[in-house]
């Protein structure tokens, strides 16, 4: 990716720092600089960074350094406070009328996906909050968009509102909400034209549509691939409507999505769902923490802390500790912990999660083989349980027996053990430095 | 004679009507940028190192990318000190010519590649939401205008109500659309539409697909499939693979481009929803860091609003507002 110089670059600053005991003012000058380049280069609107950056620097310049902390990790956690305070807050929450129907308005320019989100979002509302939706069909100049969320209500069983192309899409609204009514839909979804925020006649239309039904939400759907632009777009839509909050499409692609940033900035109102597939329930609620390590290029580590928080048996972790912490750690346990990460995912989600991968050289685009675990897990289940508990035994001719009994070659149990005894060997360093005075950083990340 | 007014004076052959539609469609870019520039011309006067910063940063706000942009100012510093620049209205007439240096610095043509012995088949492809479909209908009709028979491929099986809107396009222009049910194999439909292309005898052929986002491998590779069978059933095929581009876009555009050129080599890149505020500066990026040209660019939502990239009438287009009142002083003279 284009990014990776950068993230790099904002490591290495990092790393410089990285012994010392306070943050000086060129120290948080240079950090800040990197920063600004990272935030600009995943497209938060400069006016943003500028604002983002001095509140940065003021908070960072002259701060003691937290005992347990390294000032590199206290100038990024203060990025990332900001970042995420900026961006979040607020729940996912829908705005319900007291009154049904609620009227939910989806607007955007061209291409943003609204139609797409029309449909996510009212499966996303009617699941977890038991409506009974009613999408409405307001797009009449695009060709053939009606037809695209007629298609979209019959795959999810939901009847569309449509008046075809002819009638204007103030009288469909007002039409549509009169129907609601009858019908006893209890919300009401409008999907309108997308149009560039720069053309009047049609922002004027979106006025009155907004005059006639009277919603309760204004969703601006934007696209997380938006760049300087997303300013002047969020800023004209919220002029004209007052929107009350943003989704955000297609972020299941690489971009870093600063857009995100640049919306909530100069509107003020909360991003409140991210898209993240084609598929009709690729809808989920906003995380702002994890926006902001998106768009830092700090990867998704509460992702991963929360995968792994779901899959890890906490109780099972707290013995393996023990077990690390007396250098019990055997193959068995070796092959316990296989399982766990591997419940978590394909390993290269995971490490894409995972903070300055990007840094290792060859995990970059490593394709991690899920056919290797499978490999070292067959190598592991043919020992014997003397061996799994005490690898040293191991002699040539069991080695033999070893490869023989797994389907490998000698040369593959010899990698295996020897990788075995190299990660005990960093176990016992890592254990013995806590219990030092001297604590190092063990995991050697990038960003500590 | 100053840059520009070489630009000027080059473009001036050309029909009114195109430069105007350059003019019309990037008044939004030019407004903002050239009003920018002009305003920092104004405040600073001298060229220091305060100038280029605030230079830098409003090519930034026009999506030109971080790493095009410090090249630019490298360039600009450079030129300053050996031409002995020291008034940054000087330095204006430079701006526009390294901007234009990048946007040209390579010999290839802006022109769409055409098959001077038989059929001629284009692949088009990107992103969701970019405009694909409606680009295939423009160009459809563009090439239409010019006398050409056209043909379009319903590649897009895959987003709900994609087929209908091509159809809507093909109607509109008068051209016929091979299609198969939502959902079927794209790869089939585009190899359906080679062989009525070729029976009929076509001039051009144009195949839609699904937008798609480059980093899903899946669907990259079924990309890579339809390529393979356009280039068996038709050696030298396709003849371009047009990426389009969303102006709006900002620096994912350079992994679009990436990604995209690695699974079907992309030959031109089309630049569509120009006429928004987007400023487009994407296309510098583009230029500088990947070896693709900008074919065509998508001036406003007519159906006459697709034009060939031109990157003098880019370039005049951008910048004429920076220099109007020179040079309307100067044809006094």
């Amino acid at each position: 990716m284009a990014f990776e110089g950068l993230s790099d670059r904002l490591q290495e600053t990092i790393k410089k720092i990285r012994g010392k005991g306070k943050v000086s003012e060129a120290d948080v000058k240079q950090m800040t600089r990197e920063v600004r380049l990272a935030l600009l280069e995943a497209d938060v609107n400069f006016k943003v960074v500028k604002d983002f950056i001095n509140r940065v620097k003021e908070r960072a310049i002259g701060q003691e350094v937290l005992k347990s902390l390294t000032p590199g990790q206290q100038v990024i956690k203060i990025v990332q406070d900001e970042l995420a305070g900026l961006m979040g807050g607020e729940q996912s929450k829908i705005q319900f009328s007291p009154k049904p129907p609620t009227v939910i308005m989806l607007v955007g320019l061209q291409g943003a996906g609204k139609t797409t989100t029309t449909g996510k979002l009212a499966n996303y509302i009617r699941k977890a909050n038991n409506k009974n939706p009613l999408l409405v069909a307001a797009d009449v100049y695009r060709p053939a968009a009606i037809k695209q969320l007629q298609t979209l209500g019959g795959q999810l069983s939901m009847p569309v509102f449509t008046m075809g192309d002819k009638e204007s899409p103030v009288t469909i609204a007002k039409e549509a909400i009169k129907k609601a009514k009858e019908d006893h839909h209890d919300i009401v979804f409008i999907d309108t034209a997308g149009r560039l925020h720069v053309d009047d006649t049609l922002m004027e239309e979106l006025e009155e549509i907004k005059a006639v039904t009277d919603p309760n939400e204004i969703f601006l759907v934007v696209d997380a691939m938006t760049g300087q632009d997303a300013v002047n777009v969020a800023e004209s839509f919220n002029e004209r409507l007052n929107i009350t909050g943003a989704i955000l499409t297609k972020l299941d692609g690489d971009t870093r999505g600063g857009a995100a940033l640049s919306v909530k900035a100069v509107t003020g109102t909360p991003i409140k769902f991210v898209g993240m597939g084609e598929k009709l329930d690729a809808l989920e609620p906003f995380h702002p923490e994890r926006m902001a390590s998106r768009i830092l290029g700090m990867g998704d580590v509460l992702s991963l802390i929360e995968k792994a928080q779901a899959n890890v048996d906490a109780e099972k972790a707290k013995e393996m500790e023990k077990k690390l912490r007396t250098m019990s750690f055997t193959f068995d346990d070796f092959l316990e912990q296989i399982g766990q990460v591997r419940n978590m995912g394909p390993l290269e989600d995971l490490l894409a999660m995972m903070p300055g991968a990007g840094k290792l050289k060859g995990l970059k685009d490593a394709k991690i083989d899920d056919k290797k675990i499978g490999q070292i897990e067959a190598i592991i289940r043919s020992m014997t349980p003397l061996e799994k508990s005490d690898p040293d035994i191991i002699s040539a001719s069991r080695k033999k027996r070893i490869a023989l009994g797994s389907g490998t070659t000698i040369q593959d149990v010899n990698r295996l053990l020897k990788q075995f005894k190299d990660m005990k060997k960093m176990m016992k360093q890592f254990m013995g430095n806590t219990k030092g005075k001297k604590r190092k950083n063990p995991f050697n990340l990038p960003f500590m | 004679m100053n840059f520009f007014k070489k630009i000027k004076n080059k473009i001036t052959g050309q029909t009114e009507s195109v430069t105007e539609k350059f003019k019309g469609g990037l008044t939004k870019t030019r407004q903002s940028f050239a009003s920018k520039v002009n305003n920092l011309v104004k405040r600073y006067r001298k060229v220091d190192e305060e100038f280029f910063e605030e230079l830098e940063e409003v090519m930034i706000s026009s999506d030109v990318g971080v790493n095009t942009v410090l090249e630019l100012i490298d360039q600009l510093k450079d030129e300053a000190r050996t031409r002995n620049i020291k008034e940054t209205e000087e330095l204006k007439d430079v701006i526009v010519e390294v901007l234009s240096g990048m946007l040209t610095k390579k010999d290839e043509e802006n022109e769409l590649t055409f098959n001077p012995n038989g059929m001629t088949i284009f692949l088009v492809v990107g992103v969701n939401g970019v405009g694909k479909t409606t680009t295939i209908g423009k160009l459809a009709h563009k090439l239409k205008q010019e006398g050409k028979t056209v043909m379009l491929a319903a590649g897009d099986t895959f987003r709900a109500g994609a087929i209908d809107q091509l159809e809507v396009w093909g109607e509109r222009s008068g051209v016929n659309v091979i299609k198969h049910q939502e959902g079927s194999d794209p790869a089939a439909v585009v190899y359906d539409a080679l062989v009525a292309a070729k029976s009929r005898k076509v001039d051009v052929l144009i195949c839609d697909t699904a937008g798609r986002l480059q980093n899903k491998v899946n669907l990259m590779n079924e990309l890579e499939k339809v390529k393979r069978v356009i280039a068996r059933e038709y050696p030298g095929a396709p003849h371009e693979v047009l990426l389009v581009l969303d102006a709006t876009t900002g620096q994912n555009a350079l992994s679009q481009a990436k990604q995209f050129s690695q699974a079907t080599g992309v030959t031109g890149i089309v630049l569509t929803k120009l006429d928004g505020t987007a400023k487009g500066g994407i296309v510098l990026a583009i230029r500088h860091e990947l070896d693709i040209p900008v074919k065509l660019i998508g001036l406003g939502e007519g159906i006459n609003d697709l034009q060939t990239f031109d990157s003098d009438q880019f370039v005049y287009g951008l910048f004429s507002d920076l220099f109007s009142e020179e040079t309307e002083s100067d044809d006094h003279e």
